[in-house]
């Protein structure tokens, strides 16, 4: 169950455009819509990688 | 073009040399491959499993560069560059598709792997044929999978022919350079070829790319000056946000088809079949994204290109235009190379994929023959070249996403048939001529535009014409489906045994 929510949490996070549609705050000159999505992809990767440790496990 | 930049001999030699060697190393793999490694000279395949799946022998490594590498192709590089510098942060889209995809892939395909291995099957339309039984359904299948790809090389073509022009080649030369380089390097090569080539190709990429979101931003001074100079290029869009209203649910439901059809294409499907067990594509699913923090990188060219005052009409030329304008001209052949070597090695594996759709699924009978392999490879190439020739895009990246609507009708019977659901053959045959007609018309409609308007229930907005499609697919195919078992009686001995086994 725990592994279906790390699969399905950059869907919500990514998908779900209004949460990242805007401008500000600009980080390293970046405007917040960009940057959001790139840390979304160490994100996912560290998500797959508990899920692929879990599966593992059991 | 308008601010067309004509470059020297020397983008043209250093183009030349990089791209022709390339071709020259994949092509003779089979060569020099066993001096380098004796081990793997002792095992023999037959020549088909050889050339078409690489003996299905691929660990980590070769399987990263391989799926990584006919995944980000001209795509990457020429069509999404260029849908930034048009549309500004929507063209964005690709970035979420590509990370979306990965938790999609882990979850799904080493169970389509290790049936795949079990049945001993090299394409989805053998998976779905043995698992329903069904030759029609197989050959649904089969045929979306060959004409989805023809679009798809279409835009590797378009890349390939884009950077000729850019070295300053006119008319129908630039694309029969890529028509023919692309031939020869297939014929030859096998899919030993892409696999070895695509490490040379990302390193290519990489150096070009790296050189590129470095040097551009010092030359503009700095990545908040070159966005805020790109956003005075751009439409202007209120309230501080980035993509307009009313292209918020294009950008997410574009993402989410991308993601579902990626890899449901033969070749995006061989790279994955082609591995050496279930748990290198797990393991693959987490290394993979490193690939999209480029993707990303990549797609903000399009809007360097605005800051460096690139203007041009022909949005493919944006990133060609874009490296003429910044580096030496050395350099920039280099980077042609590498942005023609990108679309050249998926090219390779497109046709592969397909090539081994016609000889084992769409022939009446199976043929092993290498040469039959090979032809059928070159008549796919040929069909892709009619696409370039005579479907007029707006954009390069409708060319892929047209390959979308066709491609992800296959999606009911080959994923969705991983569930315990028991769907009938029949159900999904007709869920996937309905899906099929809907999207290729809206298609047709929409004059190639990926997206349709739809209004119901007082919300309206326009939706990924691929995922319309595939919910009309789906909601044919599962009413159908109750029909069917509801006037069967549900007696289990009507169903085939592959359709409740999990």
């Amino acid at each position: 169950m725990k592994k279906a929510i790390f699969l399905l949490l950059p869907f919500a996070g990514l998908l779900w455009v209004p949460l990242y549609n805007r401008h500000d705050p600009v980080l390293f000159g970046f405007p917040f819509f960009y940057w959001y999505q790139f840390a979304w992809v160490p994100v996912t990767s560290a998500l797959i990688w508990m899920a692929w440790k879990m599966d593992r496990q059991s | 073009m308008n601010t067309s930049i004509v470059p020297d001999n020397a983008a043209i030699s250093v183009f030349v040399l990089c791209f022709v060697a390339t071709i020259v190393l994949g092509s003779t793999v089979r060569l020099w491959r066993p001096l380098l490694n004796r081990r793997k000279a002792a095992t023999r395949h037959t020549e088909g499993e050889e050339w078409g799946l690489g003996g299905r022998e691929f660990g980590a490594w070769v399987t990263w560069f391989l799926v990584g590498g006919d995944f980000y192709t001209a795509y990457t590089v020429i069509a999404v560059p260029a849908l930034v510098y048009s549309t500004g942060g929507f063209g964005f889209f690709a970035l979420p598709y590509t990370i979306i995809v990965y938790p999609f892939i882990f979850a799904v395909m080493p169970r389509l792997w290790t049936i795949a291995r079990d049945g001993g099957h090299a394409t989805a339309a053998d998976i779905v044929r043995a698992r329903f039984g069904s030759r029609t359904l197989e050959l649904a299948v089969a045929l979306s999978g060959l004409v989805a790809v023809l679009p798809y090389i279409a835009l590797q073509l378009i890349g390939i022919r884009t950077v000729i022009e850019a070295l300053g080649f006119t008319g129908m030369l630039p694309l029969l350079i890529a028509f023919v380089s692309l031939a020869a390097y297939t014929w030859l090569g096998g899919l030993h070829a892409p696999a070895l080539t695509a490490f040379i190709k990302d390193v290519m990429i990489y150096i070009a790319v790296l050189a590129a979101v470095i040097l551009v931003p010092i030359h503009l001074g700095g990545y908040g000056a070159m966005f805020h100079s790109a956003a005075g290029h751009l439409p202007d869009v209120p309230d501080g946000h980035i993509v307009a209203q009313g292209q918020v649910v294009p950008y997410a439901t574009l993402a989410l088809s991308s993601a579902f059809a990626a890899f449901l294409y033969p070749h995006t499907l061989t790279g994955i079949l082609a591995a050496r067990s279930a748990d290198t594509i797990r393991q693959n699913a987490v290394f993979l994204p490193a690939y999209t923090i480029v993707l990303g990188l990549i797609a903000l060219l399009g809007l360097m290109a605005h800051a460096a005052g690139i203007v041009t009409t022909s949005s493919s030329q944006v990133v060609p235009q874009l490296f003429l304008a910044i580096f030496p001209s050395w350099f920039a052949g280099f980077c042609f190379a590498a942005i023609a070597v990108g679309a050249l090695v998926p090219a390779s594996v497109m046709a592969i994929g397909a090539a081994n759709l016609i000889m084992h699924n769409i022939l009446p009978h199976r043929s092993e023959s290498v040469t039959g392999s090979r032809l059928a490879g070159f008549g796919v190439k040929v069909g892709a070249l009619g696409c370039v020739i005579f479907l007029n895009a707006r954009f390069a990246i409708d060319l892929q996403l047209l390959g979308g609507v066709i491609i992800l009708q296959t999606f009911p019977a080959l994923i969705m048939g991983l569930l315990p659901l028991r769907l009938p053959a029949p159900a999904l045959v007709a869920g996937w001529v309905i899906g099929s007609v809907a999207g290729l018309g809206l298609c047709w409609i929409d004059g190639l535009k990926p997206v349709h308007p739809v209004a119901f229930a007082g919300f309206s907005a326009s939706v990924s014409t691929g995922l319309l499609a595939l919910g009309i697919n789906i909601a044919v195919t599962l009413t159908l489906g109750a029909v069917i078992r509801l006037a069967l009686g549900a007696s289990p001995s009507t169903l085939r045994p592959g359709s409740i086994r999990r």
